[in-house]
């Protein structure tokens, strides 16, 4: 069965036993990202902390409601980029995209993505490939407000992703809508 | 002169394919003679294959239907001989192609027992509803004939939890646009509509109703009828949602009583991109427009317009006279079925999936386990996994469902679910393929298990 190509081993062990799982203090940034199509979701802090001039993932812990690539997804991705520096974890995001945007025509880079590469699969199945970038896509923007935060006014940043956030009336968002730029340039990306 | 367009095309569709319930078979007690294997030879795409060579089984009807090829040929003769823009052009095509497009409207019409002059052609469903909605607030600044469409702070809009969106976001913006306030009911546990507050919910403030005829997650039929009678002794209006009724059993605008019923001909076996609007034709006289242009001018100035009459007042731009053509034919197919054959034929299958779902442990059935005021929508959760891989595995068999929350997201929150897997049943589906959903649901937990 193709399936086994999609659900790999490692996936399924991230989604039974997910890292870094259950929100942590401290953070510098939370957002909330939704997958509408489904209503999958994710609560994601990022905390970050300066290693000789240059930012560097501290810490990041999520919440999430979601099928198993995208827990999966969020579960590999804390443990590939917990202290690298953003630098190198954005340059690790931007090659998951890829590799989801592949079609499964690409040649995952194991040397930069490591366990990831597992997610190929996924690029075959166009339906689930946001699924797998939700945790990506949140840590990205919780990254883009940390950071704007750290260069300008105090305090922590939280928001909810702008394009994926909820419009759907009646409910609080997570906190403060912020500006969503940063959320609006992940959730451009994402499509 | 011979009969074009629709005309020619619908009569050649209820032909020798189609002989299951031909006139005459009015009643429920035909389903034994309902002849699924006659119905699917005449869906081309059900001759396919899909992921791993697997033949389609297609329980995806609610979000959209399969075409006949008696739909595919009255579209496609349009096209070939009569193509024209409606109501414009000196010439004998766009005669033909008016005389095919205001020929569909009446066919439309006698489908759900209105007048040709109460059936306003939309894109959608869902711009059917906004349609009424946005000509609420319009009203405001309409003349002294629209006065009963106005609202404002004070009024209230009364919806319900387990609307599709499209029966709700326009609603919740009413509101936005006009100070109005929305009010809902709730739902019970079963996924019934709670109506223990009606009479408190239906006031003196309330302007407009609007509610599903037939729930697209749980099948859930509310007592429309009820509604409206509530409604109407309060001055309110009533808007429901035949997105997922008017396709699967016989609805009567007349015997069910609402002000305005919208539906989709995509979901009814016709094409995508034609939805229908039925409102009462006192109202839709006094209602202005929503969307405006050609096609449903009377006068232009610069300083100024004024409006046809309806259905034209609510149809700007060329009109989709294709659509509206294999519409008429997919209304041609589906009567000489009977609507109550398909409404029995559907009913079964419920009913089996109900039993053969209900029978798998760890599967959670949302709304009714029965049939009784239900229709053909099985929504279900299968705890330990997610319906995103439930619907993965289901698709590697070739069974197509849905998953997510069907665009009923405040549904679902009140069921304690944050999304589902849905089945959903039409002419062509056959009591084997409720079984093999039954057992690739045991697949996923199997695959999930190992």
């Amino acid at each position: 069965m193709q399936l086994e190509s999609l659900y790999q081993e490692i996936i399924l062990d991230h989604y039974r036993n997910p890292q870094n799982k259950g929100l942590r203090e401290p953070f510098d940034a939370e957002v909330m990202h939704v997958n509408p199509t489904c209503g999958d979701e994710v609560t994601l802090r990022v905390a970050l902390k300066d290693a000789g001039g240059e930012p560097v993932v501290a810490d990041v812990s999520y919440d999430a409601l979601g099928c198993s690539i995208s827990q999966a997804s969020a579960s590999m991705m804390t443990e590939m980029i917990i202290g690298k520096t953003v630098r190198e974890a954005m340059e690790i995001s931007a090659a998951f995209l890829t590799l989801m945007q592949s079609r499964g025509a690409a040649e995952p880079d194991e040397d930069m993505l490591g366990d990831a590469i597992a997610f190929e699969g996924v690029s075959r199945y166009p339906a689930r490939i946001k699924c797998a970038l939700l945790g990506w896509m949140a840590w990205k923007d919780a990254t883009a407000r940390a950071l704007g935060e750290q260069a300008g006014n105090g305090g922590k940043a939280t928001g909810a992703g702008a394009l994926n956030g909820r419009g759907t009336g009646g409910e609080q968002v997570n906190g403060q809508a912020g500006d969503g730029q940063a959320a609006a340039d992940a959730a451009r990306e994402q499509t | 002169m011979t009969a074009t367009g629709y005309l020619a095309a619908g009569s050649s569709a209820g032909d020798g394919a189609v002989t299951a319930a031909d006139g005459g078979t009015a009643d429920g007690a035909t389903a034994a003679a309902f002849d699924v294997a006659a119905v699917r030879a005449d869906f081309p795409i059900l001759t396919r294959t899909v992921r791993g060579g697997n033949p389609l089984v297609y329980l995806d009807s609610g979000a959209t239907a399969h075409k006949p090829r008696q739909v595919l040929d009255a579209e496609r003769e349009f096209y070939t001989t009569h193509n024209s823009a409606a109501h414009r052009g000196a010439h004998l095509l766009g005669e033909e192609a008016t005389d095919a497009y205001e020929g569909a409207r009446a066919r439309v019409a006698a489908f759900i027992g209105a007048d040709p002059g109460e059936i306003v052609f939309t894109k959608s469903a869902t711009e059917a509803l906004n349609l009424v909605a946005y000509a609420m607030s319009n009203a405001a600044t309409a003349g002294p004939e629209a006065g009963r469409f106005r609202v404002g702070p004070g009024d209230e809009v009364l919806v319900t939890e387990m609307e599709h969106h499209a029966n709700l976001v326009p609603w919740q913006q009413l509101c936005q646009r006009t100070g109005a306030t929305l009010r809902w009911f709730g739902v019970t546990p079963d996924g019934r509509l709670d109506l223990s507050d009606a009479s408190a919910l239906i006031n003196d403030r309330t302007r407009v109703v609007a509610v599903t005829h037939q729930s697209n997650v749980t099948g859930t039929v509310p007592p429309v009828g009820e509604i409206t009678a509530l409604a109407h002794s309060r001055g309110a209006l009533v808007v429901a949602d035949g997105a997922q009724s008017v396709p699967h059993r016989p609805v009567n605008v007349a015997t069910l009583g609402p002000d305005f019923l919208a539906f989709s001909a995509h979901k009814m076996l016709g094409p995508s991109g034609i939805g229908v609007l039925w409102g009462r034709r006192e109202l839709l006289e006094a209602m202005p427009p929503f969307v405006t242009g050609g096609s449903m001018i009377e006068v232009v100035r610069m300083e100024g317009s004024t409006f046809l009459p309806p259905p034209e007042r609510f149809e700007a731009g060329v009109p989709a006279a294709a659509q509206a053509v294999g519409l008429a034919a997919a209304c041609d197919y589906l009567d000489a079925l009977g609507m109550p054959a398909v409404a029995a034929h559907e009913e079964a299958l419920t009913a089996r999936a109900l039993d053969a779902l209900g029978a798998v442990p760890g599967v959670r059935i949302l709304g009714p386990l029965t049939t009784e005021h239900r229709g053909g929508a099985v929504s279900f959760t299968v705890e330990g996994i997610h319906p995103h891989d439930v619907g993965q595995v289901l698709d590697e068999l070739g069974i197509a469902v849905r998953t997510g929350h069907h665009c009923a997201w405040p549904l679902h929150r009140a069921l304690g679910v944050q999304s589902s897997t849905r089945a959903t049943f039409y002419v062509y589906n056959t009591p084997a393929e409720v079984d093999a959903l039954a057992d690739g649901v045991r697949q996923a937990q199997k695959f999930f298990a190992r």
